[in-house]
């Protein structure tokens, strides 16, 4: 465990993703500083923070969409998904034409062999022709983290991919998660519910005004936290919160 | 980007109303201009009573005066007359509104003009125009037409009483029968050619201390002759007091059907396309696609060149269809279609541009349509504002304000395109490419800020 890593671990072969220092700046704001980490394959790894901590700007770097001001990102071969907070789908296609248009644009080899196994993925044979106006929020967003999926990556990034579902769609969504990962690809994902970081997440990196004030396991943040106060229920949000204030935020 | 233009045709395909938009429009636009220069305005319906006695005409001397079926035949050729017995009966279909107004000739019309003309009455001849002021547009409307009638008949009048008087100054210089207006009475008048003549032979035949007298007189009479006939001219002049010479030194004009026809092709070309292609690109931003295809998928260049492609075939088919549709009411002349799609294609491409900006600076699908709205009616109002009917310094303005969106060039292009005598398309080509590269530019600035 490391409360604040000056450098990414270096991991070797093992690592996928490792980032370096990295830095970014929105005119005087700092949104983030000399952050490092690294991801290993067929990781669970919880970008963890309050609301303003970095998180999607973080993502938003790895993923490409944004440019760093300073730093470094390398990973190894294979690609990058990208699956954004809000559904990025066309509602009046159907989920089979968002699948296959998707699967065009990447140029994936074989569409229809793509597709289907998308399909299948995710449980939705049987919705394949409904247009996706018509899906739930978490069938929207497993279309959403299918096509992300799409170019077969090797790192999956998730930006708060349970926001605005309910319970019983969260857990089928992490379900799925959990079962790419098992699949070896790594999911880097951001949220700011420590409940669902600790129980979905192999390790978690806190960022807190932009800077990564922890990388480890949950039981690890939960030690660095220290005693609870006398009389108090085991609670993962009660610990984040006073791990955060021992940091000074 | 094949594969985003297929799927922009698939979500047109999947929302009705702006694909039956993009079919009605032009068609309804196309019929309606269609009707509107193929049919010639309607006459406006007037009440006339006649209370001028049976057979009754006015006479003007030895020249052909005016009958009453004459007079009537020519008015009604420019009014819809509906004829009544009565000045009851006027009255009654003017309030009624089952004629625009009426219009009643006293008995004694022909009667005070003839008195005029004679100049033996005071009275003025005149006609009774009843008019229903309900409607003030109605009534300017039967107001103009009567007085542009009235004044047609003056100038009829006064060139039969020219033609009157000219006859009268050759009799006075040849000399021949005359009858006298009003009286019927035939006189022998001996003409001042004869009367110099005459003088002549008597000078001879005098002693010459009396020849002097009578040659002052006959050089009198031939001073007279010879100043009547030069009054040929000016009666003439008096006739016709001014004449219209047309000399045209700028400007191509196409006809003014062709020039409507080129009009309301750029108007569902410009509101179209724009309105298409802005929306299309703010749906991007509406939906969280763009950064998906952004993300290194497409290019943001990429992604505009599509939304242009999509923009100009649209105004292509959509242009294409309203020409067609229009061609039962008006020829177009369709052996010059490699002109006409150029133009079409320049101008969905300038259009597109346009449209690609809005959206881009807009975000949203409302908001494009709305300011899409905002601009793209005002600017085709604008460029439609003729020369002289406003001041210079603001017409300097006006034409550079429509300088800088497409819908001037695109109607200049399609004006030239459809007709020979239109204008030359070089200038609007150029025009349009500009207009194209400028705002594509634009669009793609406004999207650094799109995500």
């Amino acid at each position: 465990m490391s409360d604040k890593p000056p450098r990414a671990r270096r991991r070797g072969a093992a690592s996928v993703l490792e980032v370096d220092r990295l830095s970014k700046s929105y005119g005087s704001r700092t949104a983030l500083r000399e952050v490092s980490f690294a991801a290993r394959p067929g990781e669970l790894l919880a970008v963890l923070g309050p609301n303003g901590a970095g998180k999607t700007t973080l993502l938003e770097i790895l993923a490409g969409i944004s440019k760093l001001d300073a730093g470094e990102v390398s990973r190894s071969n294979g690609k990058v998904g990208w699956v954004p907070q809000e559904a990025g789908l066309y509602r009046r296609l159907t989920v089979e034409e968002n699948l296959r248009l998707f699967a065009r644009i990447e140029a994936v080899a074989d569409v229809d062999a793509t597709v289907e196994r998308m399909l299948e993925q995710t449980g939705l044979e049987e919705r394949r022709g409904d247009p996706i106006a018509s899906l739930s929020g978490g069938n929207q967003q497993r279309i959403n983290i299918a096509i992300g999926l799409l170019g077969d990556p090797s790192v999956l990034l998730l930006d708060e991919p349970s926001a605005g579902l309910d319970p019983s769609q969260r857990i089928r969504l992490w379900q799925f998660v959990s079962s790419l990962a098992k699949g070896g690809t790594t999911v880097i994902y951001s949220t700011h519910q420590i409940e669902e970081a600790s129980h979905y997440g192999d390790r978690l990196v806190v960022l807190a005004d932009g800077e990564a004030i922890f990388d480890g396991s949950f039981a690890q943040l939960r030690r660095a936290a220290g005693p609870r106060p006398k009389g108090s229920v085991a609670d993962p949000e009660s610990d984040f919160v006073r791990f955060l204030r021992r940091k000074g935020h | 980007m094949r594969w985003l233009l297929l799927k922009d045709l698939q979500l047109l395909r999947r929302s009705p109303l702006v694909t039956g938009l993009l079919v009605v429009y032009p068609i309804v636009l196309a019929v309606l201009i269609g009707l509107a220069i193929s049919r010639s305005p309607d006459k406006p319906k007037v009440a006339f009573l006649n209370e001028i006695p049976a057979g009754e005409s006015l006479s003007l001397g030895p020249s052909e005066g005016f009958s009453q079926q004459e007079a009537f035949r020519q008015l009604c050729a420019r009014i819809e007359c509906v004829t009544a017995s009565s000045r009851e009966e006027v009255e009654r279909k003017v309030e009624d509104g089952e004629v625009l107004g009426g219009l009643i000739l006293p008995d004694d019309f022909l009667e005070r003009l003839e008195g005029q003309l004679s100049a033996t009455s005071p009275e003025p001849a005149t006609v009774d125009v009843i008019v229903n002021q309900d409607d003030p547009l109605k009534a300017q409307l039967v107001d103009d037409r009567i007085r542009a009638l009235l004044t047609e008949a003056n100038l009829r009048l006064s060139e039969r009483i020219t033609e009157v008087a000219a006859s009268y100054q050759g009799i006075l210089s040849e000399g021949g029968e005359f009858e006298i207006p009003l009286l019927g009475q035939v006189v022998q008048i001996l003409g001042l050619r004869n009367a110099e003549r005459i003088l002549d032979t008597v000078a001879a035949s005098v002693a010459p201390e009396q020849r002097a007298e009578i040659e002052d007189v006959r050089d009198f009479a031939r001073i007279a002759r010879e100043n009547l006939d030069l009054a040929d001219d000016f009666l003439a002049s008096v006739r016709e007091p001014i004449a219209v010479e047309k000399q045209v030194i700028a400007g191509d004009v196409p006809p003014l059907d062709t020039f409507a026809v080129a009009v309301a092709a750029a108007v569902t070309l410009l509101f179209v396309t724009v309105l298409l292609v802005s929306g299309s690109l703010a749906l991007e931003r509406e939906e969280n696609t763009f950064t998906r295809l952004t993300r290194g998928l497409v290019s943001r260049t990429g992604l505009l060149v599509e939304k242009a492609a999509l923009g100009t075939a649209a105004a292509l088919g959509v242009t294409l269809l309203m020409l067609a549709a229009i061609t039962p009411f008006q020829s177009i002349g369709w052996d010059r279609v490699q002109l006409i799609v150029p133009a079409i294609l320049l101008a969905g491409a300038a259009s597109s541009a346009l449209g690609l900006a809005i959206g881009a600076a807009a975000r949203e699908v409302r908001a494009s349509a709305l300011l899409a709205f905002a601009l793209a009616l005002p600017i085709a109002f604008v460029s439609l504002v003729p020369s002289g009917t406003v001041g210079k310094s603001l017409y300097d303005v006006i034409q550079v304000v429509a300088g800088a969106f497409p819908f001037s060039p695109a109607l200049d292009a399609l004006s030239g395109a459809l007709a020979a005598s239109g204008p030359d398309l070089g200038l609007p080509f150029l025009h349009l490419a500009l207009l194209t590269l400028g705002y594509l530019v634009l669009a793609r600035l406004a999207l650094r800020r799109f995500a």
